[in-house]
């Protein structure tokens, strides 16, 4: 068995999303517990230079398959190298990037090579048991502020995914060094079952969700208010961005883009401003590391008011305007705009 | 075309904060809480319908599950489909996704030919939206996640449009083929009080492991590569200052709090 660590690194349009950079942060950490080497592999086409920026970012290893076949992702093959090479080198450790994209690639892959996989990580670290050193993902559990540790002590390698936006950026060196393997995809076209023919991708519009110093969040409390007009209004006055709980996207006031928690985005604002929200885990765990929050809830017992900082108890349709109020009355709209403009996102 | 959905009894997500875990054993206690069937899986359930409509065939919905579960496919049934098959072993039980997808798997080979398996993208228990690809794998066919739209080429391809994070792809699918379904794909009908009628007079199947005839150690707790290792409460640093005063009043503090720290 190679002791290696190794990430996924996804591309997308000859782009590397954050999360492999992510990815290798987290890797970084985990192959120095196990005094291992960290690897990344990387699928694309003409993919050179994008393994240079993983090694800069702290990948010793990559694994390079480049194909004009493999620009776009395609699930068979994807899949059928990735297992390929694990048969054949055996790693300790698989980390994904909880995209949609990774969440379709990592579960063919574990059923390939018959192993473990653990979905919505939002901590993994190296634990002894029974002198065999496991990787111990934590995810999100029901309700309340549960969490559950998961292992998979017996098969190799182990595997999990990592939503975007969990793990910390690591810096970038480029007097890091490291070893480009190319390796050769041999596609034959009667393997592909699916075939991802085009690739249609939006242009962000405004400020993404992520990188919004201020977020207003909103849930199905906002049902009394008859939508998220509120919402709006208080994330218009501090120049924040919207988002919500999966009753509201449901509900049809915000779009799947904008839900936060563990079937949706993970962000960690500066400041994080929850409105009708009871505060399940699942919604929760979307906006734990924010620097600060403050809730909005008519049940003083709703488990929200157990993760923020200020809590307002009482009838959101009276508490917010209130608020909208204050924050206008304070400073003139320009001056507030220039602050927050000259702002950094927070942790990112 | 024969449709073959895997449906899903879960708890009813609006219960989960009822849901805890047991201190001395680490299990998760979820006694006394409404199940419903998986809402991804009533619109896997809607598209095979549509395709039946259009292209004729059989639909059958199989769910792996406790013997309650009978009821989620009692409202499959009631939907319209043609037939259902519970799995119901206590070898099944304790599962991870890899374990359950060798139990669906082997009786979906068990019900013969198929041109496609539908399911719902994730459930809303555990949410790793895993089972999906692990099924398509063990039955040696392709697989689309997170499809929103679906259109038959002919009899035997069809063009499925998947999300990605702003954006979709076009995938070319040949059958037989599994595609996991999103909201977006579909409205899906209710029963009318005829079609429970008609539902009524159709048996629901039920299947041990012995029927499918997976090998032990692939199945239920043994084939699961995966362990719960133990459950604990996040310890949360967080200041959890209450306010409870006129709106004015808790407006004003909030906002010149938020000040002090920096926030706005």
């Amino acid at each position: 068995m190679m002791n290696e660590v190794w990430i996924w690194a996804e591309q997308r349009g000859g782009r590397l999303l954050g999360i492999s950079l992510e990815l290798l942060n987290k890797g970084l950490e985990l192959s120095n517990e196990l005094k291992a080497e960290l690897a990344a592999i990387l699928i694309g086409d003409r993919a050179q230079n994008l393994a240079q920026e993983l090694i800069a970012y702290g990948a010793g290893k990559i694994y390079l398959i480049e194909d004009p076949k493999l620009k776009l992702y395609q699930s068979d093959i994807y899949a059928r190298i990735m297992a390929g090479l694990i048969e054949q080198h055996k790693p300790q450790i698989l980390l994904l990037g909880g995209t949609a994209i990774g969440m379709d690639l990592a579960p063919r892959v574990a059923a390939k090579v018959k192993t473990g996989l653990t979905a919505h990580c939002v901590d993994l670290y190296i634990e002894e048991i029974n002198n065999n050193p496991c990787l111990v993902a934590v995810v999100p559990g029901f309700g309340g502020n549960l969490m559950v540790k998961i292992v998979c002590p017996q098969q190799r390698p182990q595997m999990a995914t990592v939503k975007p936006g969990v793990m910390e950026m690591p810096s970038r060196n480029e007097k890091r060094a490291g070893q480009i393997m190319k390796v050769e995809a041999q596609i034959k076209d009667e393997e592909f079952k699916c075939q991802t023919i085009e690739m249609v991708e939006q242009e962000p519009t405004g400020v993404p969700l992520e990188e919004s110093a201020v977020v207003v969040a909103g849930g199905w409390g906002l049902n009394s208010a008859g939508g998220f007009k509120l919402v709006e209004e208080l994330a218009e006055v501090l120049g924040g961005a919207v988002a919500g709980t999966r009753p509201a996207v449901d509900a049809g006031w915000i779009s799947e883009e904008q839900m936060l928690g563990s079937s949706g985005k993970t962000i960690s604002p500066r400041l994080l401003i929850s409105i009708g929200a009871s505060g399940q885990m699942h919604f929760t765990t979307g906006f734990l590391k924010s620097k600060v929050i403050v809730a909005i809830n008519n049940n003083p017992k709703s488990p929200i008011f157990e993760v923020c900082d200020i809590g307002l108890v009482g009838d959101l349709r009276k508490i917010v305007p209130c608020l909208v109020e204050d924050i206008s009355s304070r400073a003139p709209r320009t001056h507030r705009r220039a602050d927050f403009s000259s702002s950094i996102p927070a942790s990112r | 075309m024969d449709i073959i959905v895997c449906i899903k009894q879960v708890p009813n997500p609006e219960h989960f904060s009822k849901i805890t875990i047991d201190p001395q054993k680490g299990t998760i206690r979820r006694e006394g809480i409404p199940a419903v069937v998986n809402p991804l899986d009533r619109h896997a359930l809607e598209e095979a319908l549509r395709i039946r409509e259009r292209f004729s065939g059989k639909v059958t919905a199989i769910s792996m599950g406790p013997p309650q579960a009978r009821e989620a496919l009692e409202e499959a049934l009631a939907m319209g489909i043609d037939d259902a098959v519970l799995l119901c072993d206590r070898a099944f039980a304790g599962a991870d996704t890899l374990a359950t997808a060798y139990a669906l798997a082997g009786a979906i080979k068990k019900l013969g030919k198929f041109d496609l398996v539908l399911c719902g993208n994730e459930t809303v228990d555990g949410a790793t939206g895993q089972v999906g690809p692990q099924v398509a794998e063990l039955l040696g066919v392709g697989h689309v996640t997170y499809v929103n739209k679906v259109e038959f080429v002919d009899g035997e391809s069809l063009i499925a449009t998947r999300t990605i994070e702003r954006g979709c792809l076009k995938v070319k699918v040949r059958l037989p083929a599994l595609l996991a379904v999103v909201r977006e794909i579909n409205k899906f009908r209710l029963p009318t009080a005829l079609s429970i009628i008609e539902a009524t007079k159709k048996e629901i199947k039920t299947w041990t492991n012995k029927d499918i005839g997976a090998r032990e150690e692939t199945i239920g707790l043994s084939g699961s590569p995966t362990q719960v290792t133990g459950g604990f409460k996040l310890e949360l640093k967080r200041k959890c200052e209450i306010l409870d005063d006129s709106p004015e009043v808790m407006a004003k503090e909030a906002v010149e709090k938020l000040r002090e720290l920096g926030a706005i």
